[in-house]
């Protein structure tokens, strides 16, 4: 049992070393090295399953190892504890001995002050009394302790630069307090991302199954997000000759509290670099692309109109893949109606150019917007169950035969082609859809504040300078009054000389320091 | 807002003409090293005494006071006149550096950092400045030479492989952090170049002090190990809260921009690193037993990480901060 506790005893101090403190700090910078170097599945799964794929055993193994979720990892997690642990175990003391001293007195004059790393000394024609005040004069601003000596001699014990400890703490604390808001953070926030039509598509953050892409925290179950709709009313962009994007405006209204109520709408432009700020959320835009909008005149002389939206391929010039799909109507059974599915699916060139017929986009804005599409008939597998992409479609049908090509063109907005069995399908042109984040994190305000702290305990700590001096005067043999002065730098001995000179000339003259 | 072409344009020849500047003043700092005498103890000591009697007022923040290494004029020798015509050529090389920067503003009506060839420009002004504040300070001028080369090194690549010409910068780039975070990163990494210099010629200093054959040659030129030292010190300490204001000031853009304040982007993650790199060589310093070398180790590889993040991480690694890119 003491032998536990006597092990248990050294492993803390161990851990609370100034010396371990730093080695985990740098293991901790170590370890986040990867983490840049690497692609990282929170970043970029697609990237990352190619990298594995690529690297065989090697890659594995580093998947094993969680080289691909650095941030997550148990190793990082575990450096990361243990730096909190080892910073607890070194503020503790500190901050005991910190109290200890603030309350303390300057110590004593040493016996011999010409031991002292700076001393000056000078024999003066005024009173012991006098020269002491006049210490006292040029101290003004330190803490000061007089002292009656036991040969009649007077001292001065001063010291300064107490705020560098509170910096120094200030700094350490807000450290710690940053590492706790940030794991908090994490753990009760939560980011989705969601398509919305710019039309007056709607949008609201009641449940995870609103989002296209939802991660959550750990103690985040998706039935208490903060209550808010948007309604994106419009989007405008625009752009240099070269393309290059100059501004992106999405025009929104939002409604959360009482406005969910009555049904008000406030709006709201929201850009790049300014999110929108509502009911503890923040809802930001993150991209846009285009919806092609078809509409199919089957045989029947029934229409059907569809808009879903297409992903940009080429983020220059916005060139759009996607699919759009049709149930055709007049169909009450199933298996019938499996046969006759429509799929548009290809390209869109919102400002299209041909070489050839191969279709290419030359702007990023829908100047003279175009498709270059295949049309496929029969089972588009969506009554399979199995989860569908909707920018695509499943290839496998294709290759089975139950899913086969019918045509493939090129339209330009307002052109039509007409199918085999009569049917007319029109490309009637694009609209915009914006893409949104809604990102939501409780603690992000106390990280600020933190981080603030620690820049003004770091200030402070690396500013103010520990000194110390004393000074002695006493009536000499002569009748004259011999006046010490000795010094010690507690911290960044180096600047010191210069700067006790000028301090011990104004104690023998009286006078303060210029 | 459309570009002024001829003011890019001057900006562009006040660039080349500061390189070339900077170029020949560090073939005379070279010069001064190569032909100037090891000076002997009796130098230095005229020198601590010329120091002394102007130390009555002297504090350390005497920026305006003569550098302490001028002699008295009737003993200049041939190579202090040439390192002296090279602090000259530094100081137009400066003028001519921040003319092109300043252009290139008015040209594009924005701040001037806002792709890597400026923002490499703009870090190398600061080291540069630096440079010159410290010579004033510290008898270190014969180490012009050092701080030149890599700041020539890198405004060639910024100039070659770096450059894009003037235009306005992207949605995500329009924002008043883009003058603050940058600048701030862009100042303290400039300063930071200076002790990565001082702390490597620390070691070779020190190197020779322990062993006088080693760098025979080249040490006894060199400044003394304390003085390298306290100026690596002094310079960190002022550019190490500049560069967590710089980095907290990305956090809080990146918040606005990004939708998070931290999400392990490339560059974050090796900004944190260097980060924690310059924390742990103010600790080092004052932990008994890793004072010296091992705190000039970790400070020169603070700034080849800094080095790193500028080049590799924009230009190999993709990352949301690729966008600075090169055009
Ligand atoms: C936590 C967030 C951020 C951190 C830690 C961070 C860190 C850095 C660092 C260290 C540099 C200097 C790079 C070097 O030495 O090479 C830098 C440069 C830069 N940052 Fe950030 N940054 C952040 C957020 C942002 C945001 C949100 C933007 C813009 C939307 C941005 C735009 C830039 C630009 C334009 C540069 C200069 C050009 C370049 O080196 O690519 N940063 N950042």
């Amino acid at each position: 049992m003491r032998d536990v506790l006597a092990h248990l005893r050294n492993t803390w101090r161990g851990l609370t070393a100034m010396r371990t403190a730093l080695t985990l700090l740098f293991l901790l910078a170590l370890g986040a090295m990867p983490g840049a170097l690497l692609p990282q599945r929170s970043l970029n799964p697609a990237k990352t399953e190619e990298y594995v794929a690529e690297h065989g055993w090697w890659g594995r193994l580093l998947d094993r190892m969680q080289f691909f979720d650095v941030y997550g990892s148990v190793w990082f997690s575990a450096v990361y504890v243990l730096l909190f642990v080892s910073l607890v175990g070194c503020l503790l003391p500190r901050t005991w001995e910190y109290f200890a001293q603030m309350r303390a007195k300057p110590v004593l004059a040493p016996r011999n002050l010409a031991r002292m790393p700076h001393h000056e000394r000078a024999e003066v024609d005024a009173s012991v009394e006098e020269a002491i005040g006049r210490g006292r004069a040029a101290l003004r601003g330190w803490r000061l302790v007089e002292r009656e000596e036991a040969d009649g001699a007077r001292s001065l014990s001063a010291e300064r630069g107490y705020l560098r400890e509170t910096g120094n703490l200030v700094f350490h604390f807000a450290l710690l307090g940053l590492l706790v808001a940030f794991a908090l953070g994490k753990m009760f926030g939560y980011e989705g991302q969601v398509i919305v039509q710019a039309n007056g598509g709607q949008f609201c953050n009641s449940g995870i199954f609103n989002y296209d892409s939802f991660r959550a925290g750990l103690r985040v179950d998706g039935t208490e997000l903060s209550p808010f709709c948007v309604k994106v009313d419009g989007f405008e962009a625009s752009y240099l000759d070269n393309g290059q994007a100059e501004s992106f405006l999405a025009r929104v209204g939002h409604q959360s509290g009482a406005d969910l109520e009555t049904g008000t709408w406030r709006p709201y432009d929201l850009r790049v670099n300014d999110p929108l700020r509502t009911a503890g959320d923040r809802l930001y835009l993150l991209g846009h692309g285009y919806t092609p909008t078809f509409t199919v005149t089957f045989p029947g002389g029934e229409t059907r109109s569809s808009a879903v939206q297409w992903r940009p391929a080429d983020p220059l010039t916005l060139l759009s893949e996607g699919a759009t799909k049709f149930d055709p109507p007049g169909y009450t059974d199933a298996a019938q109606r499996r046969q006759h599915q429509l799929a548009i699916t290809g390209l869109l060139a919102p400002s299209a150019v041909f070489t050839g017929d191969l279709l290419g986009s030359d702007f990023p804005e829908a100047r003279d917007p175009a498709v270059a599409v295949d049309v496929y008939r029969g089972d588009l597998g969506t009554d399979s169950g199995r989860a569908q992409s909707i920018f695509s479609i499943d290839e496998s049908l294709v290759e089975d035969g139950r899913l086969v090509k019918v045509a493939r063109v090129n339209l330009m907005a307002g052109e039509s082609t007409t199918l085999d069995d009569g049917t007319v399908v029109r490309f009637d042109g694009v609209t915009d859809w914006v893409s949104l984040q809604v990102s939501h994190d409780p603690t992000q305000v106390w990280v600020l504040v933190f981080a603030v702290l620690i820049v003004l305990g770091l200030v402070t700590s690396l500013v103010v300078k520990r000194r110390r001096v004393w000074v002695r005067a006493r009536r000499g043999e002569d009748g004259r009054t011999v006046v010490e002065v000795g010094g010690l730098a507690r911290t960044d001995q180096a600047g010191y000389g210069e700067e006790f000179t000028g301090l011990a000339r104004s104690v023998l003259s009286g006078k303060e320091e210029s | 807002m459309p570009v002024n072409e001829s003011l890019a344009t001057y900006s562009d020849w006040t660039y080349s003409s500061a390189v070339v500047v900077y170029v020949v003043a560090t073939v005379l700092y070279l010069s001064e090293q190569a032909f100037g005498r090891v000076r002997g103890p009796r130098a230095r000591e005229r020198e601590l005494v010329a120091a002394g009697a102007t130390g009555s007022s002297a504090s350390t923040g005497s920026a305006g006071s003569a550098p302490p290494a001028a002699t008295p004029p009737a003993e200049r020798t041939r190579a202090e006149r040439l390192g002296r015509m090279g602090a000259a050529l530094t100081i137009l090389g400066v003028l001519l550096h921040l003319a092109s920067l300043v252009l290139r503003g008015v040209a594009t009506g924005r701040a001037p950092w806002g792709n890597m060839y400026e923002y490499a420009s703009l870090l190398c002004l600061f080291a540069v400045v630096t440079w010159v504040v410290l010579m004033r300070q510290f008898p270190v001028r014969r180490l012009g030479a050092f701080v030149l080369t890599p700041v020539v090194i890198l405004m060639f690549l910024a100039g070659t492989v770096l450059y894009s010409t003037a235009a306005p910068v992207q949605p995500a780039l329009q924002s008043y952090w883009l003058v603050i975070h940058v600048s701030v990163i862009s100042a303290a990494s400039g300063i930071l170049l200076v002790p990565g210099v001082a702390s490597l010629l620390y070691l070779v200093r020190s190197a020779h002090d322990r062993e006088p054959g080693s760098f025979a040659r080249f040490g006894p030129k060199l400044p003394e190990a304390a003085v390298l030292d306290r100026l690596a010190y002094r310079t960190t300490v002022f550019a190490f809260p500049l560069f967590t204001i710089g980095i907290i000031c990305g956090a809080i853009w990146a918040e606005a921009a990004w939708g998070r304040f931290w999400g392990w982007d490339p560059k974050e993650t090796v900004a944190f690193v260097s980060w924690v790199v310059y924390a742990a060589y103010l600790h080092a310093r004052a932990t008994a037993g890793w004072r010296g070398a091992p705190a000039a180790w970790i400070n020169a590889f603070g700034f080849v990480l800094t080095v790193f993040n500028l080049f590799f991480i924009n230009l190999v690694v993709a990352g949301l901060h690729s966008y600075a890119n090169v055009s």
